[in-house]
């Protein structure tokens, strides 16, 4: 269209420009942005683009348009190298993901000066003919850009509404989290590198014969790659649209001021254009728009839902048949208010014939020198409510961490299912039907209470589509009493509330065994009543728990078999009420009685 | 690749430890920031740059000798480090947006220093200019000894400022768990202020040495930053010494490895270390 209008070909450069810009900064966000692992390295598989050309095209005359996808393959290849290495170092994330990135341009920079890619002089691309799309050169390289431009934010929209792109948002809140809901955090980061590495390496292949001669020092300086994640945090990295919006406000601002004097001038000007950005915007543009959008709803919102909230939990309390456990002492005294014994009246089937789900042997890990599992062998039953009780680091949490995939323990086995959980990602154990929760919750800050639950509906065992997970979502988030704030962000929640997301999270995926990790800590009396509650109607449904606590009174009330641990060992097993009445159980917990 | 020969090389080795001082010098107060206030500045290179282009104006338009200059240059950068910091914590930066609003400044610096100093190269004609030492067989440049020297001087002082005033150990306390030393009665503001208050003042020193030593030109100051941050990263964040010792042996490395092999393959020498420290070695930072 335009080119066809015959315009001074300075518009059709401009516009190139613009579409350039948009198409680095759109490819450095499918990564970066949506999955917060910023990149200082953009530069480096765009400059290898941008040599690939170069040497095809110029040294050994290849048709241009041939050219660019051996461009775009070279780049990716290049980044899913790196990603294949980098992303299975637990530790590099964050800052230091973005300084070993921007080292890899370096490196790469020197390598192309030394070695016959480039050796010094740069490479010349005018004897290669520009392909004849449109009547003029500039008119040409517009269409092209403009192409890639529609591909590149074609393809982060489709990204941004995929599994993928569900996944990657879940990874920048919280990886850990999101891997053992089952996201395969480092399939998907590859996947979304080598995408993003492709369509940089495209945009360098056309780009070195717009500038027809190229040189190591003007394609791998520090430009690029800052420029293109100001760009990103200007519009919103979390919006396909954003880098987009961002790149065309820059561009437009430098290349406004291009006219001699005011070049240095308008320097100045992206530069306080960007501080003043980060400083009041640091969510960006869009970020700042959908904020604003969304803030009209809530506060009244919060109000009225608080107050059904309130009334939805009287219900469940007296929704069933059982009386609400009494308060009780700590006293293990051998005859208890009928309250207080074990009913599991509603377990599947009675105890002795229950086949063994999770078989657990020789467990072992330290850290550093701190060994806080020494050896535990136990076994858990299907349809049970197993109770792990135990002083302050005992090893609890930690066997909890070794059993969902948190942590890779040093030796040991956990058979379930006929497969061994250690030694699995954790986001495969995740889909084997494990599933566990967090004692202090980590939700995904960004995602709303329905994503979520829904996320883990997706990923878990029952893998659902979107549609299908959002209407499980809905399920849990009823069963739980969180219906009324499923629109909310967990930022709203209390901690009672943000507990039993936990939970629905970890039903979401309709796990056989559930790990509860001191799930009512912190929480008041009568608000643990209703979490026992809860708790029972789980089981009633036939899932598998294994309850690890410190309120006695919960635990003496909810499991049937208790195992202690103590100093990452097993020190008794059994029903409960005997293992209660154990002395050195006492003494574990209390110290030994005094002569 | 011929090999060089004794002398050769350890005149190779000696000048990687004086380019190395100047990195440990650069990375002394970005470490400082980085590890103590959790921010990344990038606009230290900036304020370097400029105080290195204030010395070339007074020592060689005015005539001042070039350390005389420090007089001026190390309260004006104090107070310059002081302003960024106020600016970031107004705003409660998180250390990733520092890093890119730094880089804004840093853009806005190098458009005002292209703006008064035009981009022709610079270089600082000064009474140390020309001048050397002989050690043994060895030459040794005094604007480069003087570097090491500075260089030496400040860390060492900054260390034992650490270890061994309450100043130190507050900031200390600061960097681990704010929250926690405000509570027992550390002024976290005025402590912030106070060390990036510091760290400008190091940048401005830094600049004086730049100048002492090397043409100045405003777009070589991005050239510096990977280098350096490799040399904080290396030598530890928060640790005034670090970079230093960290600088020293990336210099080393860069001029043997240029010794043996051409100029231009000296950059992947740090950079992979860079690349390999991050790698191995476990959950730093």
């Amino acid at each position: 269209m335009l080119p066809f209008l015959r315009l001074p070909a300075f518009y059709e450069s401009f516009l190139y420009l613009v579409f350039h810009w948009i198409v680095l900064a759109t490819s450095w966000n499918i990564l970066c942005g949506y999955s917060g692992y910023f990149s200082f390295g953009h530069g480096a598989f765009f400059g290898a683009g941008v040599y690939t050309t170069a040497v095809l095209a110029g040294t050994f005359d290849v048709p241009f348009l041939w050219t660019l996808p051996a461009a775009g393959a070279v780049a990716a290849l290049l980044g899913l190298g790196l990603g294949a290495v980098v992303f299975r170092v637990r530790h590099v994330r964050g800052e230091l993901f973005a300084l070993l990135t921007l080292a890899t341009t370096f490196v790469l920079a020197t390598i192309v000066l030394n070695t016959p890619i480039d050796g010094g002089p740069g490479v010349y691309l005018s004897g290669v003919a520009v392909p004849k799309l449109a009547p003029t050169p500039s008119g040409t390289f517009y269409m092209m850009a403009l192409v890639l431009m529609i591909g590149t934010v074609t393809i982060a929209y489709g990204i941004a509404r995929s599994r993928l792109g569900v996944g990657l948002f879940a990874i920048h809140d919280d990886e850990d989290a999101a891997e053992v809901m089952g996201v395969p955090t480092y399939g998907y980061k590859l996947a979304a590198f080598g995408i993003s590495c492709a369509l940089a390496g495209v945009a360098g292949g056309i780009q070195a014969l717009f500038v027809s001669y190229v040189t190591a020092s003007g394609t791998f300086n520090i430009t690029v790659p800052l420029t293109v994640v100001l760009m990103s945090v200007l519009g919103g990295t979390r919006f396909w649209a954003g880098p987009a919006i961002g790149a065309t406000v820059i561009t437009v601002l430098l290349y406004a001021t291009t006219a001699a004097d005011q070049a240095i001038v308008g320097k100045a000007v992206v530069g306080l254009v960007l501080v003043a950005a980060i400083l009041v915007m640091p969510e960006g543009i869009l970020g700042r728009v959908f904020a604003r959008r969304r803030r009209g709803g809530p506060p009244d919102r919060a109000r009225r839902s608080h107050a059904t909230t309130q009334s939805a939990q009287q219900a469940a309390l007296h929704s069933t048949s059982r009386p609400v456990t009494h308060p009780a002492q700590d006293a293990i005294a051998p005859s208890l208010p009928q309250s207080l014994r074990i009913d599991d009246s509603d377990a599947p089937a009675p105890r002795s014939e229950r086949p063994v789900l999770l078989s657990v042997r020789g467990v072992a890990k330290s850290f550093k020198g701190v060994r806080a599992l020494a050896g535990v062998d136990l076994d858990v039953r299907e349809g049970e409510i197993l109770g792990v009780i135990g002083p302050n680091g005992s090893g609890k949490s930690t066997l909890i961490n070794v059993l969902s995939g948190h942590y890779h323990a040093d030796t040991g086995s956990a058979r379930f299912a006929g497969i061994d959980l250690l030694g699995l990602p954790a986001h495969r154990i995740a889909r084997a039907g494990v599933a566990r929760t967090y004692q202090v919750p980590r939700p995904f800050a960004h995602l709303t209470v329905r994503d979520n639950v829904a996320l883990a509906a997706m990923f878990g065992g029952t893998a659902l589509d979107r549609r299908h997970a959002a209407e499980a979502a809905s399920h849990w988030l009823d069963f739980t009493a969180l219906a009324s704030h499923a629109d909310a962000y967990p930022g709203d929640l209390n901690l009672h509330q943000a507990k039993f997301l936990e939970l629905a999270r970890g039903l979401a995926a309709r796990p056989r065994l559930l790990m509860l990790d001191e799930v009512l800590s912190g929480l008041t009396p009568a608000e643990i009543d209703g979490a026992v509650d809860l708790i029972r109607r789980i089981r009633a449904q036939g899932t598998t728990i294994v309850l690890v606590e410190h309120v006695m009174r919960v635990v003496t009330a909810l499991a049937e078999r208790l195992v202690v641990l103590d100093q990452g060992r097993v020190l008794a097993e059994g029903p409960t009420m005997e293992v209660m009445s154990r002395s050195d159980v006492a003494a574990a917990y209390l110290g030994a009685p005094r002569a | 690749m011929s090999l060089p020969s004794g002398a050769l090389l350890a005149q190779s080795a000696l000048s990687g430890v004086f380019i190395g001082s100047m990195y440990g010098l650069l990375g002394m107060g970005l470490g400082l920031a980085w590890g103590l206030l959790h921010i990344i500045n990038l606009a230290h290179f900036a304020l370097a740059f400029l105080a290195a282009y204030l010395c070339y104006q007074l020592a060689g338009a005015g005539g001042v000798d070039p350390l005389a200059t420090l007089a001026l240059i190390v309260p004006l950068f104090f107070a310059l480090g002081v302003a960024v910091q106020w600016l970031l914590s107004r705003f409660r930066v998180s250390p990733l947006n520092s890093l890119l609003a730094t880089f804004g400044l840093m853009a806005i610096v190098e458009a005002a220093i292209q703006y008064f100093w035009t981009a022709d190269f610079r270089k600082l004609e000064s009474v140390y200019s020309g001048q050397k030492m002989r050690l043994g067989g060895l030459f040794v440049p005094v604007p480069e000894l003087l570097t090491l020297a500075l260089a030496l001087l400040l860390g060492f002082g900054a260390w034992a400022a650490m270890r061994y005033t309450n100043l130190g150990r507050a900031l200390r306390a600061l960097a681990e768990d704010a929250p926690m030393a405000a509570a027992f009665g550390v002024n976290r503001r005025a402590h912030a202020l106070l060390l990036s208050g510091a760290c400008g003042a190091l940048a401005g020193i830094a600049g004086v040495c730049l100048a002492l030593s090397f043409t100045l030109t405003p777009s070589q100051m991005y050239a510096w930053v990977g280098v350096v941050f490799a040399a904080v990263m290396l030598g530890g964040l928060g640790s005034p010494l670090g970079p230093l010792a960290a600088g020293i042996i990336i210099g080393v490395s860069e001029a043997v490895t240029m010794a043996f092999l051409s100029p231009s393959w000296a950059p992947i020498v740090s950079f992979s270390l860079l690349i390999a420290l991050l790698l191995l070695r476990p959950g730093r930072a």
